[in-house]
Order: structure tokens, then sequence, then C-alpha cells
């Protein structure tokens, strides 16, 4: 089990923004993600999207633990 | 040292002011305020999202490496999250130093680093609906001009 939030366009894409999810790996998490929404597992593999466990970004995979919190992160642009 | 985040508007003005107040070792405060543009009537509002605990947090670490990178007295970083209009002021950055250069480079630095690798998102609403604003290629390549081999 995983607190999921979805930032920026990926909210939007999903209609959710912050979800339990269960799952012991991210790469799992991104399988079921797809798997409940096959749009919102695209925009998750598209480019300059980025995933942070815990709030530190993370590349490749990575396990979950049932406190773990996963955020997916679109292209940021402040200013 | 510090980052604010805010959903109220901000007078640039009276942030600098009070920033550069009681510096008798400061030579130099360099400023840059960013306004939200019409573009014509194509934007309504601009919307900024930020992750609290988040966003503040990567913007603290990158202002302390530019700190020590050009050795600033301080530096301050004020940035609108929320519903902005058009004219309004999304983001004040000040720097101060004991010369001019390094106040200036941190500044614009730490622009480039807002505009382009800051955790903020931001959506344009126009009259014909919302579009999600993404990094153009012009600021990434300002991103990269900092980094060093």
């Amino acid at each position: 089990m995983a607190r999921v939030l979805l930032f920026g366009r990926l909210a939007d894409v999903a209609g959710w923004r912050e979800r339990m999810i269960e799952a012991d790996s991210l790469s799992a998490l991104r399988v079921a993600l797809a798997r409940g929404d096959g749009v919102l597992g695209e925009a998750l593999a598209g480019p300059g999207v980025q995933a942070a466990i815990d709030k530190t970004i993370v590349r490749g995979d990575a396990a979950l633990t049932p406190a773990s919190e996963v955020a997916f992160l679109p292209p940021m642009s402040g200013g | 040292m510090s980052v604010v985040l805010q959903t109220e508007p901000f007078e640039p003005g009276a942030l600098l002011t009070a920033f550069a107040a009681g510096r008798a070792e400061t030579g130099a405060v360099a400023s840059f305020t960013g306004l939200a543009r019409a573009e014509q009537g194509r934007a309504v509002a601009l919307e900024l999202e930020a992750w609290p605990g988040f966003t503040d947090i990567e913007i603290a670490r990158i202002g302390e490496t530019a700190a020590a990178r050009w050795g600033l007295q301080d530096w301050l970083v004020v940035h609108r999250t929320g519903p902005i209009a058009p004219g309004e002021a999304i983001v004040f950055v000040a720097t101060a130093a004991s010369h001019r250069r390094e106040a200036f480079e941190a500044c614009d630095h730490l622009m480039d680093y807002l505009k382009s690798r800051a955790p903020f998102w931001k959506k344009e609403h126009g009259p014909d609906g919302a579009r999600w604003i993404e990094p153009t290629d012009r600021d990434r390549t300002d991103a990269e001009r900092w980094e060093t081999t």
C-alpha cells in the first residue's frame, strides 16, 4: 500500500490527486496505475515525468512500504 | 536566507526595501521581479501549483548552493502559488553580496533554476480553456549555463 500523489497535468489526466494503492514496488505501482487507467499509465511514462518516494526523487525501481508516499512530478516550471 | 511561498499578492518594492535595510557591510543588492503576462488576451489567469514541504525545501537547497558559490551574505525567494492575474508579480528574488557581480550572477542563476527546475506546475487559463505550461528549450539552456564541470 502506498499513498500516491499526482501533480500538474497528471492530476488532470487522472481526475484525482491523491489515492491509496496496493503495491510493494514503484514498478508494481506503475503497472497497477496503468491497469486502472491506460491514459494515466502512458502519461506517467512520458518524457520528463519524475517519481519521488518520501520527497526524494528516485530513478529506476524502488521498494515501497505501507507508509511510503509516492509522488509523480511532470516537467516543472516556475517563475 | 529564506523561501516564502504564498497565495496572497505581494508588493515587490516593499520586499526590496525590507531586504536592503540595515546592511552596513553589503555593497550590492540585486533583485528580479517576474510578472504574469496577459499574452494579448490569451491568458486570463495563471495558476501555480506547488508541493509544500518539497518545493520550499528544494528552493532552499539551491539557495544555499548559490550562497556558497557566490559568497552571498543573504538571499530571498518569494513565490506566489494559486491563481495569479495578469500584471501581478509571480516571483521575487533578491541577493546581497559585498560586490555587484556576485549579487547579479546569483540572482540570474536563481531565476534560471526557478523557471525550469523548481517544483512548480503552471497552468494558463484563457478564453478557450486551460493549458499546462512546460519549460521552453530556452529555459532549459538558460539553466544549463550554470552547470560547472
